[in-house]
Parts: structure tokens; C-alpha cells; sequence
């Protein structure tokens, strides 16, 4: 499986989710969020930031279900979700995940049949620290 | 302040053929474009002082002019995001040469896509995509990116999967017209789309661009040097780039609206500096890599109304004799995938009335760009 090749300015969001939480990086001064991670903001042009808690609640905005010809990988466990997630604390953040049927639970473990834009999710973290979804009501 | 309307044409184009494995490499292929290209024009190789490539191409500035023989260049430009960059070449040599820093340039492409490794097994490589936010989860190739576009779009309009079959479905035809596109003689049918297998659902194998190995070059030269040349010019009417605001890639998911892509930015331009809009395009050569990009980019470009793409496909409105005939040759779909390309020479040809699919007349042609990465967009006219 492929790991997060993280940045200096992705680097938070990864040591906050190997704890088991989901931030998001959000300007110090003028209080926007925004993903990805970067060094400045681009309503008011600060350089600080800081790094919020969400609820790690959101929504599904879209998702696919790739087949094969994929990375060895991932080809064997599709076809399985891939997730694109609002966040209902920033609505204009959508994470890229995966649903699946209980925290650690491989890729293909939600059936892609009954994923639906819409369903509510709910954040939970993989052994080694991957955000993954699960629906908020099973 | 006239800019650069009309102040230069493409005077050549060149191809090689277009197959899933040919076997001369990249650069040999390159050379032969070029060459071909010039040879149309009937300008001289020595006379070449300018180029413009884009990025994902092998053949470097220094290889080509050593190989091919040209005079001192005083003027090259590559352009960024891989097929984005196609139209941005020649409007790039369009701007340097009205501008007076060239005469004479270059664009070309060659790749080896077709018997080549696919860009997206290279994982050592960060893809021009945010790599950390999409990769482990097993959003892999672009044809993954592009399809969780392309599910929010079908949910969000009504757009089925028959509007996607109508744009592969004239992709094919026209290449059927055409003996040099990969997929000459070799019809499509709704019934093989409907059950062909996924690649990433909702996005079937038809839905996907070939894999292809060619090459293609046109050439640039200002429009006074243009009436000198063999063929009739082809005028560089208005051009553009596209890169909107807080975009994102491929994964253009993290602002305000994502399906209003680079193609809105790039048209807001090049529909201000032209003289004529999109009810008078005679045909258009829009960027194929993926079925959904033409209903999105045929919104972007105000051929209709946001959340119309889909509709605007049916009742063969992009077939010859429709309200908008599209990708001619065959387009990335049916004729070669060579990163668009071959969209370029397309609509060149469809001005000098060469096309193997020809609409009678065709005065003025819309070429675009990849949609879903900052993109690029030329307004042609004879």
C-alpha cells in the first residue's frame, strides 16, 4: 500500500491523525480553514496558522469504484470506494477516503453498491494512523 | 490594442502514424513530426528560431534543435500540467512571434503512451496532483480523479451514461472516417459501451482515452509571412490559458464550486478578444482524455448552460451535420491519444477543408485543451 509521501506543510495533518484526531489547518488571524496545508492564507495573507479540531462528521459529495488495471495493492482488494468527503465543519473541505464496514477494515469491506452521495459519515483511524469513514448510522 | 488576434497563423502540420506500438523512439518520432510539419509549409529547418512543448515530453528543446537542424532559437517556452499545456504552445509561439521576439516556431508532441509505461505506476514521482491526500486511499490514475467528477455531475444534473456514450459515439464515428486514427474501421455500438468493463465507476473502457504512440508539430509564423506560404493560412484567432482561482489539479475538489473548471477561466478570455461567440463555431476539437470532460468543457465554453453538457450531447448534436460536430479526426477517444494534440492539426485541417470528416465551410474552430488541470484554449478562423 502506498503511504502518505507528506510535505512540511501536510506533516500536522499526519502526526494529528496518528493520535486519532482529524484537524485541519485554518488561519490564525482570520479564522478560514483550508486543505490542502500551505504556508499562506489566501483570504488575508497571513502566515500563521493553526490547527483545528473538527468533529470528523461530514457527508459523501462523490465517489468512484476503480477496477483493475491498479497497483498490485490495490488490485487486490478492488473493486472497492473511494470516498470524497464534506466536512460538516467546513463544508468546502472534501477529503479523499475510503468507507469502510469497522475502523482497520480493508478497502473493499464496504460493498461500492451502497455507497450513496449524500449518507453521513463518521471519521475512524486505520492501526497506522489513515483517516478512514464509516457510516454515522450503521 | 488588438493583441494578438489574427496576427499569426499555423502555416504546417505533421503527424507519423498513430498505433499502440511503433517502433522508433520518442525523439526519432519527434523529428519526423517536426520535419513533416515544415515540409508542409515549405519552410526551411534553419529558419525555425522559436518552440514551445509541454511538460510529460521527452524530447527535450536542445535534442530537437540539434537533430533536426535549426537556426539559433531565440525563443522556447514549456508549458505546465501535461495535457493541459497542448493549445498554450502555439499561444505561446502566437504571443513571442506578434511580439516580435521570433519568427518562425515550432510545436510539437511526441509520446510513446501506447508501448510505454503508464505515468501513474511511477510512484516514486509526485504526480502534479496533491499526492498524500488522494494516494493511499487508492485514488490512483487520473481516470480515478476524473470519475468522482463525473459521479457528482451525473447526480447533480441528471446526466446519464448515454449522454457519456453520445461523445464516445462520435469520437468513433469520426474516426471511422478517418484511416489514420487508431480505431479506423472499427465501430462502436451502445450496446458494447453499455457493457463494456469499468475502469473506475461511473467511467466504463469507453469513457477513456487510447493509449497510443505518435507524434505530432505545427508551424507558427506571422500573418504576413503567412500569405507567402504553401498552404493557406489558418489565423490564431484568440487564445488562452486557464488556471481559475484555489484550484487544484486533477483533484480540483477543494474549491468553492469543482465542476466549473479550468476551461470557465480560459474561455472568460479568449471569448473577450475574440469577434465572434459560440453560436458561430463551425466545429470544435475539445480535449477527450475522459468522455465527461466535453459535457464540462462544453458548459465552460458557453456552447450551453451550467448543467446542460449533458442534454447539448443528444439528438446527434456532435455528430457531422449536428449543432456542434466534434473532435473530427476522432479525437483522444477513437483517433490517437497524443496529450490533444492532434486536436491542434484537426482543426487546422477542418479550416483548410483537408479533414477526412469535413464540414462543408468550417470557418472557425474552437480547440481546447485538458480539462480538469489548468488548461489551454485556441480560437482558430481561415
Amino acid at each position: 500500500m502506498l503511504t502518505p509521501v507528506t510535505d512540511a506543510d501536510g506533516a500536522p495533518f499526519w502526526r494529528y491523525a496518528a493520535r486519532g484526531e482529524l484537524r485541519v489547518q485554518a488561519c490564525a488571524d482570520c479564522g478560514e480553514p483550508r486543505f490542502p496545508p500551505r504556508p499562506c492564507c489566501p483570504h488575508c495573507r497571513s502566515f500563521t496558522s493553526e490547527w483545528r479540531p473538527t468533529s470528523g462528521r461530514g457527508r459523501i459529495w462523490s465517489y468512484v469504484v476503480p477496477h483493475p488495471p491498479l497497483l498490485p495493492d490495490y488490485a487486490a482488494q478492488a473493486p472497492y470506494n473511494v470516498i470524497l468527503v464534506e466536512l460538516a465543519d467546513a463544508p468546502r473541505i472534501r477529503m479523499v477516503g475510503n468507507l469502510v464496514s469497522e475502523p482497520g477494515a480493508p478497502l473493499g469491506s464496504f460493498p461500492p453498491d451502497q455507497v450513496r452521495i449524500g449518507a453521513r459519515v463518521q471519521v475512524v483511524f486505520d492501526g497506522d494512523g489513515l483517516p478512514q469513514w464509516i457510516l454515522e448510522r450503521p | 490594442m488588438t493583441g494578438i488576434k489574427d496576427a499569426t497563423a499555423i502555416v504546417g502540420i505533421g503527424q507519423t502514424s498513430f498505433a499502440k506500438h511503433l517502433p522508433e523512439d520518442e525523439r526519432t518520432l519527434a523529428c519526423r513530426a517536426v520535419l513533416a510539419a515544415l515540409d508542409d509549409a515549405g519552410i526551411a529547418p534553419g529558419e525555425v528560431d522559436a518552440l514551445a512543448s509541454y511538460t510529460m515530453e521527452e524530447t527535450d528543446e536542445v535534442e530537437l534543435a540539434k537533430a533536426v537542424g535549426f537556426g539559433d532559437l531565440t525563443f522556447f517556452s514549456k508549458i505546465g500540467f501535461g495535457g493541459g499545456g497542448s493549445c498554450a504552445t502555439v499561444a505561446h509561439l502566437a504571443a513571442a512571434i506578434a511580439a516580435g521576439q521570433a519568427t518562425v516556431g515550432v510545436a510539437w508532441r511526441s509520446r510513446k503512451r501506447g508501448s510505454g509505461p503508464r505515468p501513474w505506476t511511477n510512484t516514486a514521482v509526485q504526480l502534479p496532483t496533491p499526492a498524500q491526500w488522494t494516494r493511499p486511499f487508492g485514488l490512483l490514475r487520473p481516470a480515478d480523479e476524473i470519475a468522482m467528477l463525473a459521479r457528482r455531475y451525473l447526480h447533480e444534473y441528471g446526466a446519464t451514461r448515454d449522454h457519456l456514450f453520445n461523445v464516445a459515439l462520435a469520437c468513433r464515428n469520426r474516426a471511422n472516417q478517418n484511416p489514420a486514427a487508431v480505431m479506423y474501421e472499427r465501430p462502436l455500438t451502445r450496446e458494447m459501451y453499455m457493457s463494456s468493463r469499468w475502469i473506475s465507476e461511473p467511467l466504463c473502457l469507453y469513457d477513456n482515452c487510447l493509449e497510443t504512440d505518435g507524434a505530432l508539430a505545427c508551424v507558427v509564423v506571422s500573418a504576413e509571412r503567412a500569405r507567402d506560404c504553401r498552404r493557406a493560412p489558418v489565423y490564431v484567432h484568440s487564445a488562452a490559458q486557464g488556471l481559475p482561482a484555489q484550484h487544484h489539479g486533477m483533484v480540483n475538489y477543494w474549491n468553492d464550486d469543482p465542476l466549473t473548471g479550468p476551461a470557465w477561466a480560459a474561455a472568460r478570455h479568449l471569448w473577450k478578444h475574440a469577434d465572434f461567440t459560440p453560436d458561430d463555431v463551425d466545429v470544435a476539437q475539445i480535449y477527450d482524455a475522459f468522455t465527461p470532460l466535453v459535457p464540462l468543457s462544453l458548459e465552460g465554453y458557453g456552447f450551453c448552460g451550467r448543467g446542460e453538457g449533458g442534454a447539448f450531447t443528444e439528438g446527434g448534436a456532435l455528430e457531422t451535420g449536428g449543432r456542434l460536430p466534434l473532435n473530427t479526426g476522432g479525437g483522444g477517444l477513437s483517433e490517437a491519444y497524443v496529450h490533444g494534440f492532434n486536436l491542434i492539426n484537426e482543426g487546422v485541417k477542418q479550416l483548410r477543408g483537408t479533414s477526412t470528416a469535413q464540414v462543408p465551410g468550417a470557418a472557425t474552430c474552437l480547440v481546447t485543451a485538458g480539462e480538469g488541470v489548468p488548461t489551454s484554449a485556441l480560437l482558430l478562423r481561415n
